[in-house]
């Protein structure tokens, strides 16, 4: 029997319409717009002025704090602003304008696409070259990798599990890099096996990806270690606790870190992109998007640079197509929905997905007939009709609580399945936020 | 039949004397002390457990007045000064007069000022929306028009003018407990004092963009340019962030600021209509902020 | 600039509504309804009409004029109370009675509680109770009306084998002396039997339409299987104690309305708990009790009363049997 997650999950239509499109490189445009919250955490600070001349690579950006990353110019040319301008969500973000001149390297980038098999450098210095190549995870969070690949001294990582599920429906741009890439990202996982000091590692791939199973697999064939498995499809594989479970068993406590079960897990994508910062000196620059949706006459993967305007990677396709009624950054199921078409892509940016109306439009709320359809849809075994009565009355935060709002993943399940159209993920997202503002007050208090 | 009707009333009568009999030895025995004076005070108050004092409800707010040795900073805005007044002569406190305050929305973004760049498709919650991105407008320190206000308002003195899109205020009815400015998430209600004749002057925009982008997403924002300023005799007004503030404390009602503000940002409300006395004036469009459009 | 649709995620939606769900239920009572106008011709369609008809009127009157809410009558949850109040009725029961449980169904049960997803009782089954309880006599005729397929066949009393074994129980007899008098053989059982409310007809049809739900994912299979399970397992056991007295488990589980109440009335989504758990111990409480109430019961038939009382545990069972959490122990801090 195929491996999958215990609890919960659903179907929804694939649609992986753009899964034979092959990755295609997306030219670079006049004005590179580099925003400086590339990651989960605190923004950069940009350490270049309006003027400088930078190269596609040099250092824009330097962190600030513990949870945050370097950002890199993915363009040569002249700086000519450092202001802020709005995010996909409108809000203002600091961001590097830079007038594209020409696209000069800096020198020790390795461009060729030779495969660089040997690993000679040691765990610590490995973990200084993904820093300072500014890679984050690029599953979705974009949290900053060295931090994840470097686990507080008492916890004891037993397995890197690498992320190849893609369990959202339409991307694809993970299935294309499995397939185009293979030998790289199983490099990438022994690199970072190699970081973490594990022995064992687990490439996770649903088996709607046969192709990507097979490739992954011939690849992964020179390291024993590595094992590519192939999962039952079902959403949300890819979230980290599922996949956790599907591939050990194990399950990761409420409010923990997965390494409180001896698992690392990283995307196929951050995979690479480790490859890329430690072989090639390449740091992260582009990235690997599926332009895609049923209104879209021609599915497309890009790989893009950093800092490419959403409007203007559509009219690669042709321009916003008619009966587009939503822009989503990322899936459908998780992704973001776009309020500012000016806004510019991000390192972690997958899929730009147009929805027409008739596929995304909420239909009008009705009476909750209790058909425990979201609690049987939910990964967390969470019961969402009652944390949308109990966020509704307003003000139970302890029984909130208690019935364990803190661990929703904010999956989509819940508000995907339910037949009266409730918005309960919109609710519980809220009154989930609230209640972990209140336990983190709690635990500083104590 | 009748010894059965007989024989229902006696047990029936003794089962409830015996009940009661317990339930007197129950009470007795789990009695709570209570200052008498707290049930006094409470009966005085209003009793909307509104929340507007700060305490838990009217209970609990008798509980700190009775405990408090002067009433100081306690105030039930609901009852005002009046019951507030009874409430000390009753505690043989002295009592505090309080200038009555009411809340004012530091917005005007209506559909015709501030046209909607996207179409929000959500749950309809301000919080919800302000979490989830700046707004389906282009301007993101503006009214989000989901009504949070609403929901808390105990009083119905808030609603939402579907027609405009917008908040409004109901003066009458407003008590200033403050439950609206702590559920807006957006910051743009601010309780201000009512004013002599409940006329009042401030400034409603909360946009601190800067002008040229504030004016181009919203016809009536304040755009920081700092004439109102200069032209107020009282310095009343400061300018921080591209965002003008007038201090009710130090505004006399002279309205200069309002005929200089050039997008009409500044509000002066209950005011007689003004009678343009000079052609050239173009006053008076704003002066009464109930009936305009 | 195209004004685009934002909102959270996600931005996909399942096809199903409350509309769709009911109406599969409704399909899946399909076959039922067709075995039993074939039987009793006319009255089952008239009974059916005057359910589904009359509880979407009261609905439509009490939301429109009473309430004065949005009228919600075509999501079909009205039609489908109506219908299964029909099916739980005997065949020659007068329009009125139908219109009569429609009222308190609706009125009383679903609406005063506020409407669809708030009530705590199935109405169709406090419908039928209702009116068992206030028109014993109507509500336990099972004489069966004219119809296309035994016309001209003298009068013919379908009594239950329910209520059959139940008066000779009463008389004194042994269930093999009853058995005798009365011929039921097994087969007619399982696919048709006359004697009884007018869906209770075909014990094929009735597992035709949990097929259907099923594949439809419309029910979970658990709460029909424990009870039927309950119920076999329970009556085996009597059965073995003291075969003369205690009926057994076929004859159990395939008279009277166990598949009925089992497949549509005890899954009703608003009645029925909302975890595995919760369900299992719901239904095999509808089991124990349906037993209890047929063996010792003063009515021959205990299901709909099973499943009210049972009905009434249900926020209880919600309250305490939560489902299978993912994260077990929570961390300190």
């Amino acid at each position: 029997m195929k491996l999958t997650f215990s609890i919960g999950g659903i179907h929804p239509q694939e649609n992986k319409l753009s899964r034979d499109a092959h990755i295609e490189t997306f030219p670079v445009l006049d004005v590179a717009y580099i925003s400086m919250a590339q990651h989960l955490g605190s923004p950069a600070e940009p350490v270049v002025q309006k003027g400088d001349k930078v190269k596609v690579g040099q250092v824009i950006g330097k962190p600030t704090g513990f949870i945050s990353g370097f950002v890199h110019s993915s363009v040569s040319g002249t700086v000519t602003a450092v202001e802020p301008k709005g995010d996909l969500a409108g809000n203002p973000v600091m961001h590097v304008v830079i007038a594209v001149e020409g696209d000069e390297w800096c020198e020790e980038i390795d461009r060729s696409k030779d495969i660089v098999r040997e690993i000679p450098f040691s765990s610590e210095d490995i973990l200084e070259k993904i820093k300072n190549a500014g890679v984050v995870g690029l599953g979705g969070a974009a949290f900053p990798t060295h931090i994840k690949l470097n686990p507080p001294k008492d916890k004891k990582a037993e397995w890197l599990i690498i992320n190849g599920t893609e369990c959202e429906p339409y991307i694809t741009s993970d299935d294309r890099i499995m397939r185009e890439r293979p030998d790289e990202i199983v490099i990438g996982a022994a690199i970072m096996m190699k970081a973490l000091k594990v022995e064992k590692c687990y490439i996770g791939i649903e088996d709607n990806k046969p192709e990507a199973i097979t490739s992954m697999t011939k690849a992964a064939s020179h390291y024993p270690q590595i094992k590519v498995v192939s999962l039952k499809k079902k959403y949300p594989q890819g979230g980290e606790k599922q996949l956790i479970e599907a591939l050990t068993g194990r399950r990761v406590p409420s409010l923990a870190l997965p390494i409180e079960v001896g698992a690392v897990v990283h995307n196929v994508g951050t995979a690479l992109a480790v490859y890329e910062a430690v072989q090639k000196n390449k740091p992260l620059i582009d990235s690997i998007i599926t332009v895609t949706g049923t209104c879209v006459p021609h599915q497309r993967n890009f790989i893009v640079r950093v800092g490419t305007p959403f409007s203007k990677m559509l009219d690669a396709i042709g321009g916003l197509p008619k009966d587009a009624a939503k822009l989503v950054c990322g899936g459908p199921m998780m992704g973001k929905a776009v309020a500012n078409l000016e806004a510019s892509t991000l390192k972690a940016v997958s899929s730009l997905l147009l929805l027409t109306e008739a596929e995304t439009k909420r239909k009008e709320e009705s009476n909750c007939i209790r058909c425990a359809k979201c609690t049987e849809a939910c990964p967390m075994g969470l019961e969402p009709y009652l944390l949308n009565k109990l966020s509704r009355i307003g003000g139970l935060y302890d029984e909130l609580e208690q019935e364990k709002v803190h661990d929703c993943i904010e999956c989509g399940c819940c508000l995907y399945s339910c037949p009266a159209h409730i918005p309960l993920l919109d609710i519980i997202r809220v009154s989930k936020a609230e209640v972990l503002t209140i336990m983190r007050n709690r635990s500083l208090k104590k | 039949m009748s010894t059965t009707i007989i024989y229902t009333i006696v047990s029936l009568v003794s089962l409830g004397l015996l009940f009661s009999v317990v339930l007197y030895f129950v009470a007795q025995k789990f009695k709570v002390e209570e200052d008498p004076r707290v049930d006094i005070v409470e009966s005085l108050l209003p009793g909307a457990n509104c929340g507007g004092c700060g305490m838990a409800g009217c209970r609990a707010f008798a509980e700190a007045l009775v405990q408090a040795p002067a009433i100081g900073s306690l105030f039930c805005p609901v009852g005002g000064d009046a019951v507030m007044e009874k409430v000390a002569a009753s505690l043989g406190k002295e009592a505090v007069k309080t200038e009555p305050k009411v809340a004012v929305i530091k917005c005007h973004g209506t559909l015709d000022n501030r046209p909607k760049t996207n179409h929000f498709d959500g749950y309809a919650s301000c919080k919800g929306m302000a979490a989830l991105y700046s707004g389906d407008t282009g301007c993101r320190y503006g009214c989000l028009g989901k009504g949070d206000c609403v929901n808390v308002c105990l009083f119905d003195a808030i609603h939402i003018d579907e027609r405009r899109g917008i908040v409004e205020v109901d003066e009458e009815k407003c008590v200033a407990c403050g439950a609206c400015v702590k559920a807006c998430p957006k910051s743009i209600i601010e309780l201000r004092p009512k004013g002599p004749k409940n006329r009042r002057v401030y400034v409603s925009c909360s946009s601190l963009d800067k002008g040229a982008i504030a004016r181009k997403v919203c016809s009536v924002s304040c755009i920081g340019c700092g004439k109102c300023v200069k032209a107020c005799p009282f310095d009343a007004i400061t300018l921080e962030n591209n965002l003008a503030y007038i201090d009710p404390a130090k505004c006399k009602l002279c309205r200069k600021c309002v005929d200089e503000c050039p997008t009409k940002a500044i509000w002066a409300v209950n005011f007689p209509i003004k009678v343009p006395v000079a052609p050239k004036q173009e006053a008076g469009q704003s002066s009464v902020m109930n009936n305009e459009s | 600039m195209a004004r685009l649709l934002v909102s959270g995620a996600p931005h996909l939606h399942v096809k199903e509504s409350t509309q769709s769900l009911m109406r599969d239920v409704l399909i899946a009572l399909t076959p039922s309804l067709l075995v039993s106008i074939y039987f009793f011709g006319f009255s089952a369609i008239k009974l059916v009409l005057v359910g589904v008809i009359s509880s979407v009127f009261v609905e439509y009157v009490i939301q429109k004029f009473i309430l004065k809410t949005k009228v919600t009558i075509n999501d079909y949850s009205a039609a489908v109370t109506g219908c299964l109040l029909a099916l739980n009725l005997p065949p020659s029961s007068p329009w009125w009675l139908v219109f009569i449980g429609a009222i308190v169904a609706i009125g009383i049960v679903k609406m005063t509680f506020g409407g669809l997803g708030q009530n705590i009782f199935n109405p169709a089954l406090v419908g039928r109770v209702f009116l068992l309880i206030s028109f014993p006599t109507l509500m336990t005729d099972w004489s069966i009306p004219e119809s296309w397929f035994r016309s001209g066949v003298d009068a013919f009393t379908g009594a239950t084998p329910l209520a059959i074994t139940k008066e000779g129980l009463s008389a004194g007899l042994t269930l093999p002396e009853i058995f005798a008098a009365n011929e039921f053989t097994f087969k007619e059982m399982i696919f048709v039997k006359i004697g009884g409310s007018v869906g209770e007809v075909s014990a094929l049809a009735l597992i035709l339409g949990f097929v259907y739900l099923l594949i439809r994912k419309v029910i979970r299979p658990h709460i029909p299987l424990v009870i039927v399970g309950t119920i076999a397992v329970m009556t085996w056991i009597f059965n073995l104690i003291n075969p003369d007295i205690y009926t057994g488990p076929l004859f159990n589980i395939f008279t009277g309305g166990v598949l009925l109440g089992a497949i549509f009335m005890a899954t009703d989504y608003v009645t029925s708990p909302m975890s595995v758990k919760g369900m299992v111990i719901y239904a095999f409480g509808i089991g124990v009790i349906t037993v209890l109430i047929r063996y010792f019961g003063a009515y021959p038939e205990g299901v709909s009363f099973a499943i009210l009382i049972m009905n009434m545990t249900v926020p209880l069972l919600n309250k305490y049997c939560k489902p299978k959490r993912y994260a077990k122990e929570v961390k300190n801090g």
